[in-house]
């Protein structure tokens, strides 16, 4: 009777532990991670780093469904995917599917989960990841909803300070140019907020960091400290440097933007003080805010900043498509 | 026996709103639901009011409205009151509490929100019971429970 009741309880406890594992995985926003899922990521981006071409997801069909253009995320998302020998299907640009014909996102997320393992959306509306991922039977990626999120950039983000400081705890970081529109900033701030990190936000008045950020900030005892002025004694002890896009589209003063437009460019010469382990990341495309002079100095990143997209993706995959980072340590699909 | 006594006394058995801002009378009959019913109903507007001016008062026989019902009315009328009658009397006075969550209740003010270009219900989380302010489950964007249209 014993035996009997103790292999029926282990049947169950295996049954839970399966359901929960079968938990759908979603990739919405990076506000929830906790420190150690964030940590968690970043190991398994380092993991591919290490070999970015594996067939783990071989057999796997990913989505990659684009209603607002973004020809860089795209490739992005879907190099990762086919290197890790998964399949790719979707779209890329919005006028081809039946949105235009007047089909609902539900509707279209449905239609496509019955293809796809993984659907990965980049939408104009803002929180349409979050609602896909509440219809969809499938895990969703957020690939950026509109001004509102954008969480594979921010874990590129954060991969690329870990990477290029060995850490995220006790860092300097400087936010400089749009910090009122610009949404990868301020998912920063969010995801840093487990790492103690004194933010610098450099922006002209009109763009300064809107309040919520900075009561965010208060609420989570981030130290921060606002600038006006951009130059080489203001940037001199920071560990990074996050350059942002001055747009002229969000002035509603033109006088006020030509007078700041060429403020917040930073150029090689504002580089004489800085510290050697400082980086320059820039979530791209730049117009004219970092100085092509710059390119050149090895406090540059952002290119390779992008080329860490990749591994954070491939990361992201993985963790939607319950693979772990054992699986990655063990993977036996390496190909070298 | 007042004007007040005169109305709660009118009905044996039901509810009682109370205290609503006259010019909420109508949103709160909407956000009960009221034009569902097919109990006996009397809305009345515009009565003199000490604290109001002008308040509102709406009966319902033989209807008792449940907690999540009586909830919806925080985002119009949070200070309105509820009296529970049997057999005329009134048994029991019932304030609107603010729930922790509004679901189908208001409009999200953020035209590019998925809830205003997709048909589906909105869900907001209430931030701050004594400031009114919700922020929306979709797009993040908090407002102020009294800038936001009902659905």
């Amino acid at each position: 009777m014993f035996i009997k009741n103790f292999c029926y309880l282990r049947t169950q406890i295996l049954h839970l532990a399966q359901i929960s594992s079968m938990e759908k995985q979603n990739f919405v926003t990076i506000a929830d991670l906790s420190k150690d899922e964030i940590l968690y990521l970043i190991s398994m981006a380092q993991e591919f780093e290490k070999h970015p071409n594996r067939e783990i997801l071989k057999g796997k069909v990913v989505a990659t469904l684009f209603f607002e253009p973004s020809t860089r995320t795209r490739l992005s998302f879907e190099t990762a995917a086919n290197r890790l020998g998964a399949r790719v299907i979707g779209f890329a640009d919005p006028k081809i599917t039946s949105g235009t014909k007047g089909e609902t996102l539900k509707d279209t997320i449905l239609m496509v989960s019955n293809y796809a393992d993984v659907i990965a959306m980049r939408h104009y509306i803002e929180g349409a990841a979050q609602y896909a991922s509440e219809v969809a039977p499938i895990p969703i990626i957020n690939a950026g909803d509109g001004a509102h999120m954008h969480p594979s950039q921010c874990l590129l983000d954060l991969y690329s300070i870990y990477k290029t400081q060995g850490t995220l705890e006790n860092l300097n970081i400087y936010l400089v140019g749009d910090l009122k529109y610009g949404r990868t900033v301020h998912s920063l701030i969010t995801a840093m907020r487990h790492f103690n990190p004194t933010f610098h936000f450099v922006a002209p008045k009109e763009l300064a960091m809107p309040q919520e950020y900075k009561i965010y900030c208060r609420e989570h005892n981030i130290k921060y400290i606002e600038h006006t002025e951009f130059n080489e004694d203001v940037i001199s002890d920071a560990d990074i440097i996050y350059m942002t896009r001055v747009q002229k589209e969000r002035f509603s003063d033109l006088i006020e933007y030509e007078r700041v437009k060429n403020v917040y460019i930073l150029n090689k010469a504002m580089l004489c003080k800085s510290k050697d382990n400082m980086k320059i990341l820039h979530p791209l495309p730049r117009v004219n805010e970092i100085a092509y002079d710059v390119d050149d100095d090895p406090h540059a990143y952002y290119i390779q900043q992008a080329q860490n997209g990749l591994y954070a993706r491939e990361a992201i995959f993985c963790r939607c498509l319950g693979i772990t980072l054992d699986d990655i340590k063990n993977d036996k699909t390496i190909i070298n | 026996m007042n004007i007040k006594e005169r109305l709660v006394a009118a009905i044996e058995n039901g509810t009682v709103i109370d205290h609503i801002p006259a010019e909420k009378t109508y949103q709160v009959a909407s956000l009960l639901k009221l034009h569902e019913l097919t109990e006996p109903i009397t809305i009345g507007s515009n009565y003199p009011s000490g604290k109001l001016g002008k308040k509102g008062i709406i009966k319902v026989s033989d209807k008792f409205f449940t907690e999540e019902e009586i909830s919806r009315l925080s985002v119009v009328a949070p200070n309105v009151v509820l009296s529970i009658i049997r057999n005329y009397e009134v048994t029991e006075k019932k304030t609107v509490e603010t729930p922790d969550k509004l679901k189908g209740i208001i409009r999200c003010n953020n035209p590019k929100c998925i809830t205003n270009n997709e048909p589906m219900s909105t869900i907001f989380r209430v931030v701050n019971k004594e400031l009114g302010t919700v922020r929306c489950h979709y797009c993040d964007k908090e407002q102020d429970i009294k800038t936001v249209d009902l659905v």
